[in-house]
């Protein structure tokens, strides 16, 4: 049994999210920073699916009531194990009635806790990711309270140990933030004086939850006043609202939108999105679909790496 | 039809998506090619194929680039145009979901002031409202939200300008030329005109969506104590959803 002693700002229960219902208008919701994810399921053998806690801005604490195995990666939040500084990017065995605290991300945006054995909360819709803005998945569909009580579930698949990822396999994080993007559906839509300042100018942001990410800079004009009818929108898009600026997708979006997107983050830049903090800034470089692939590629084999060795 | 389907557009969506578009305006013709696609590609199984999300007059698909690349996909995307624009697209079956809602009173508070606008009794509103049924152009905003086709000319109001920030859920509303009704609570600019006992989304239910894109919805006037009476079985899981006999349209 796991309680929460200490809420923080935003803290949440994800997975690898709801895929299959965006057709019905169902985002997909699961962890923003999906390497994080990925890497705090390998470092304690967990199941690649297992659900972990997402924290954001400043962290959580817990109570352990038994000695439990967990993982911490993401956003350096200054974990502490009953009042000693441990790892990020490491597994680390909390000792029965031990307490973990998070303090404020000094570099990132959001940390990941996981338990051997995942949390154990009811799948709704095949994912136990908290989908706020329809109060379902994760614990009651809300974020986590302080007083909550967590049990951890069976999602594991080989044993685990205390390890640490090398620091090769361990992102950097900064406050500047070079996103790649491949051209979207609408891109044709923007004057090339529009697109050209889009990738040769910074952005700040200005707002970054699970909806969207906000942007303040350059206004991109389109070539004439289009109305974009409704259509599919997926992670990373970069949408264009009426006002000029852009907003970029992220996991609890709706699933289609009336806005242009002037183009989509490559698939292996979003977890740098959702460590981008408010005041952040982000250059936008324009890249080809063959080097998006040859990005993922790189990602996954190194994934395969990782869990070798981990194992 | 066959025009349409000459003019469709292959766009891409980040590395893992592809857009089938089968034009840029709201009409039922395009949005009844994006049906028919949606049915072929559900059927087909394209190995790598994420899902697919249709809307107005495009189809989303989000595919692996690992398990099948864009050039494969694309030609077999090619191959379901091909057999749609030999399909008669006239032959889609549909599905006629009745939504029963009860017009007026606390549950609609809306309504005298589009009797107001639009100069109508109260009783006229009601009977435009569930006098035809409206085509379910798409599913989005929140989980289970359709967008419906059919609005009557003479019930368009402009939309509120101040938005409330809670509209109950089971809300049906008009606003502009579109109507619908809210599967959750959650922000809304339209006029409430009345409310069904009926949970448009629940996630807990086998089938957690009562409508998919595609669909006609017909509402249906019902009086108060049976909006509770159907609530009530609603909640103990016991309620019959009415879809008439399949229809060719």
């Amino acid at each position: 049994m796991i309680t929460v002693i200490q809420q923080g700002d935003f803290t949440t229960l994800q997975d690898q999210g709801r895929w299959g219902y965006q057709a019905w208008g169902m985002p997909i919701a699961g962890a923003m920073d999906s390497y994080a994810y990925k890497m705090a399921n390998c470092l304690i053998g967990n199941l690649e699916t297992a659900a972990v806690i997402e924290m954001t801005g400043s962290g959580a604490a817990f109570r352990f009531d038994e000695e439990t195995l967990v993982s911490l990666c993401g956003a350096d939040m200054q974990a502490s194990v009953n009042g000693n500084i441990i790892a990020n990017w490491s597994s680390v065995l909390i000792p029965r009635r031990g307490e973990l605290h998070f303090g404020r991300a000094v570099l990132g945006r959001r940390a990941y806790l996981g338990v051997r054995g995942g949390f154990d909360v009811p799948l709704v819709m095949g994912s136990r990711s908290t989908y706020t803005g329809a109060k379902l998945g994760g614990l009651e569909g809300r974020t986590l309270q302080q007083g909550d009580v967590l049990y951890i579930g069976k999602d594991t698949f080989i044993p685990a140990k205390v390890q640490k990822l090398t620091a090769n396999d361990i992102p950097v994080f900064s406050k500047t933030w070079t996103l790649r993007v491949v051209s979207g559906p609408q891109t044709h839509l923007f004057q090339a004086e529009a697109v050209f300042r889009f990738f040769s100018e910074v952005y700040l942001v200005t707002a970054a939850d699970r909806v969207n990410y906000q942007l303040a800079g350059p206004k991109l004009a389109m070539l004439d006043k289009v109305d974009v009818i409704s259509d599919g929108v997926g992670l990373g898009a970069i949408e264009i609202p009426a006002c000029g600026l852009p907003y970029i997708v992220a996991p609890d979006h709706g699933t289609t939108r009336g806005f242009p997107k002037i183009g989509y983050i490559i698939q292996v830049d979003f977890p740098k999105v959702a460590q981008a903090n408010i005041g952040d800034t982000i250059q936008f470089q324009q890249v080809t679909e063959a080097t998006a692939i040859a990005a993922l590629k790189i990602e996954r084999t190194a994934y395969e790496r990782i869990k070798k060795q981990l194992g | 039809m066959d025009a349409f389907l000459d003019d469709v557009k292959l766009l891409a969506a980040g590395e893992g998506g592809l857009v089938v578009e089968f034009g840029a305006i709201i009409s039922p013709t395009i949005n009844l090619c994006v049906q028919s696609f949606m049915r072929m590609v559900s059927a087909s199984k394209i190995n790598g194929m994420i899902e697919a999300v249709p809307s107005y007059c495009s189809v989303v698909i989000y595919f692996d680039p690992f398990k099948i690349t864009r050039a494969s996909l694309t030609k077999q995307i090619e191959v379901i145009l091909a057999n749609l624009q030999l399909t008669k697209l006239g032959d889609l079956v549909r599905r006629v979901v009745h939504i029963p809602v009860c017009y007026g009173g606390v549950l609609g508070p809306d309504i005298d002031y589009v009797a107001k606008y639009t100069g109508l009794m109260i009783e006229q509103v009601i009977k435009l409202h569930a006098g035809q049924p409206y085509l379910v152009y798409m599913l989005g905003f929140t989980p289970g939200f359709p967008y419906l086709g059919g609005l009557s000319d003479l019930l368009i109001v402009p939309r509120q300008e101040k938005p409330r920030n809670r509209v109950p859920v089971g809300s049906v509303g008009i606003g502009g030329n579109q109507t619908g009704f809210y599967p959750i609570e959650s922000p809304g600019e339209w006029w409430l005109i009345g409310r069904t006992p009926l949970k448009a989304f629940d996630p807990t239910r086998s089938e957690p969506f009562l409508l998919a894109p595609g669909d006609y919805v017909q509402f249906e006037s019902i009086p108060l104590e049976q909006y509770f009476s159907i609530r009530q079985a609603v909640t103990q899981g016991i309620y019959q959803l009415k879809v008439s006999a399949e229809e060719q349209v």
